[in-house]
């Protein structure tokens, strides 16, 4: 017993907490992605999320596809389609205000989540964890369902995967150099129209990803995402914009967060991250991790 | 916001037709007249719905059109509203005029509060802010007792007005919702062109020019955004006293999109955009109210055509054309 509430249930909403916490980490890591380079909220991101979802569904259904194959040709369909709308449409918006990006995406949002609801109706539909991932392990003090394990070590291997990407490699210093400031980039022979596609459908991908690996916790449901995208823009104004790392780890913190709160005062579960974004907004408007005020 | 992006059109100029004016007014006349007969072509429940949905949509555009903020949470003051009118009426017995100010003056105390944490950041940021402060209140609404949560507020009495007319009625609750949308736009009207809407403009136009001007652009924005949250209160009280209820669909996000979408389809920065916007959305609703197409993926792609085809909004457009400008309309004023 903890402060009069047993382990076993502490743990296992900390677990929760955790999980959730990864799926608003690898969100807002692509969130935090795009609107760096492209200045653009991406409201389409919850979309992207339960698109990916979707694809393992029907790459399993239709072509027999396995999880494992779905979680690399998920994030890249994904990805693909992203790179279409940003390179047909979405560019055409950079040079107005940043305001019409979002009502873009929101729109965005709209048609896919209604397109998916149409022709395969609003309620979930279940995906079963991968063979190799089912059943649970006895920890001593809690079980740990496999799957959700993995959820927490993949999230984690690919949020810093993405991070090296952006802070080590070459690809990652043009990226960073076009945020500081596209003309002059471009002025070095650097294709910065070519890099904000890439970066968008990176960032989409990711989304499509998370999609992957919560089809097996959640249902794949086409609003799976319209409401997580609501938190994941709170996790995001938490942590501020201007750093890649926190956005990562206000993410994590977040889902923990709101996982304790289930414990201990569980009416207050849902709205315990727009609380806490509304303090650090009277204490600390630029965000936890921000640079700009 | 459209200010910023893009100014009108104004090359060729087109001077107004010396008396552009008085065609204004006798269109303004025409369009009052037409307001007046309506209920005897249209469904009344139809009509009623139109105009609280025009005024929440033009309560809206102050703050857009006018202010150039861009919240993604005025569903909190219309739905808002409609639960503490519905309330109020229903629970405590209140007369109709009495529930609809007690809806205004909640909806502007929560404009107060979302206000004063959201102006803390600005554009992109701020619609963020509004909006996940506006799923706040979505989830205190929906465990709240007073709310009913998934019911709502069910058979709201209509009551008598001032104790004298039987609200009841059809045609008394038309004009009477008639004359609160006129009187909410002759009050956005005054307010916009006012000192204090001037100054706004001059906000939405250069901030840090008005910072360095002298004004305090924080309290004028607040102000905006009290004054946009009231009278979306205003029409949201009114919606409960039509349909006689009050649920969690008037405090959704979505329902926040829905109003930006009215107002960019008619005309952000028009008086008379979000008034054609909303009736063109409601009007819509309806049709595909009985089909099992979503909805969803008509707003959306109109959405994404608004944005990347005409950004001024049908009425925008129009105040563009020759024949808009000779008669004298701006869509910037």
């Amino acid at each position: 017993m903890i402060f009069g509430i047993p382990v076993q249930a502490l743990m296992g909403q900390l677990l929760v907490g955790l999980i959730n916490g990864s799926f608003y980490a690898l969100l807002s890591l692509g969130l935090a992605i795009i609107f760096g380079l492209l200045r653009v909220i991406n409201f389409a991101h919850g979309a992207q999320y339960m698109l990916g979802a979707f694809a393992a569904l029907l790459l399993l259904n239709w072509g027999g596809i396995n999880y494992w194959l779905a979680l690399i040709l998920a994030p890249l369909i994904v990805g693909l389609m992203a790179a279409v709308v940003e390179k047909t449409m979405l560019s055409r918006l950079y040079k107005l205000d940043h305001l019409y990006g979002l009502l873009f995406t929101f729109g965005l949002a709209l048609a896919i989540e209604g397109t998916f609801r149409y022709f395969f109706g609003a309620s979930g539909k279940p995906y079963a964890p991968p063979a190799q991932l089912t059943g649970a392990v006895n920890l001593g003090f809690m079980f740990l369902p496999i799957y959700r394990g993995w959820v927490v070590i993949a999230s984690l291997a690919v949020c810093i995967a993405v991070w090296l990407l952006i802070e080590k490699t070459k690809l990652g210093a043009y990226l960073r150099a076009a945020t500081e400031n596209p003309v002059l980039v471009q002025a070095f022979g650097v294709n910065v129209p070519l890099l904000l596609t890439l970066t968008y459908a990176l960032g989409a991908g990711l989304a499509g990803f998370a999609g992957v690996l919560a089809a097996p916790v959640y249902q794949v449901s086409p609003l799976m995402g319209s409401n997580l995208i609501i938190i994941v823009f709170a996790v995001v104004v938490v942590g501020g914009m201007g750093s890649i790392l926190g956005a990562i780890v206000t993410g994590y913190l977040l889902g923990v967060v709101e996982g304790l709160t289930k414990v201990f005062y569980p009416e207050a579960s849902n709205i315990v991250i727009f609380v806490i974004m509304a303090i650090v907004l009277i204490l600390r408007p630029a965000g936890l991790f921000g640079k700009d005020a | 916001m459209a200010a910023k992006s893009e100014t009108v059109a104004s090359e060729d100029h087109v001077t107004a037709h010396p008396r552009a004016g008085q065609v204004q007014l006798v269109l303004v006349a025409l369009a009052l007249a037409g307001l007046l007969v309506a209920p005897m072509f249209l469904y009344p429940i139809f009509l009623m719905k139109l105009l609280a949905f025009a005024l929440f949509a033009s309560a809206f555009n102050l703050l857009l059109g006018y202010t150039g903020l861009l919240s993604f949470g005025h569903a909190t003051f219309f739905g808002g509203a409609a639960y503490f009118t519905a309330h109020a009426v229903k629970v405590w017995g209140w007369s109709p005029e009495a529930g609809i100010l007690l809806g205004v003056a909640g909806a502007a105390l929560l404009g107060l509060v979302m206000g004063a944490i959201a102006i803390r950041r600005q554009g992109i940021y701020f619609a963020m802010i509004t909006l996940a402060l506006s799923q706040m209140f979505f989830f205190f609404c929906l465990q709240a007792p007073f709310t009913h949560g998934e019911d709502g507020i069910q058979s709201v009495p209509r009551g008598h007005l001032f104790g004298l007319i039987d609200l009841n009625r059809p045609m008394n609750m038309y004009y009477f919702v008639l004359a609160v949308f006129v009187l909410g736009l002759l009050i956005i009207r005054r307010f916009v062109n006012s000192p204090f809407g001037m100054i706004l403009k001059s906000i939405r136009e250069n901030e840090q020019r008005a910072i360095s001007l002298g004004y305090s652009v924080q309290r004028y924005k607040l102000g905006a955004f009290v004054m946009s949250a009231a009278l979306a209160g205003l029409a949201g009280g009114v919606k409960a006293l039509i349909f006689q209820f009050a649920t969690l669909t008037d405090v959704t996000w979505q329902m926040s999109g829905e109003v930006i979408l009215m107002t960019l389809l008619g005309g952000i920065g028009t008086l008379l955009g979000p008034i054609v916007g909303a009736g063109l959305v409601v009007t819509l609703q309806n049709y595909l109210a009985t089909s099992d197409f979503p909805v969803t993926i008509i707003t959306g792609v109109v959405f994404m055509v608004c944005v990347l085809l005409f950004r001024r909004g049908l009425v925008g457009e129009f105040f563009a054309t020759k024949i808009g400008r000779r008669l004298g309309f701006r869509a910037e004023s």
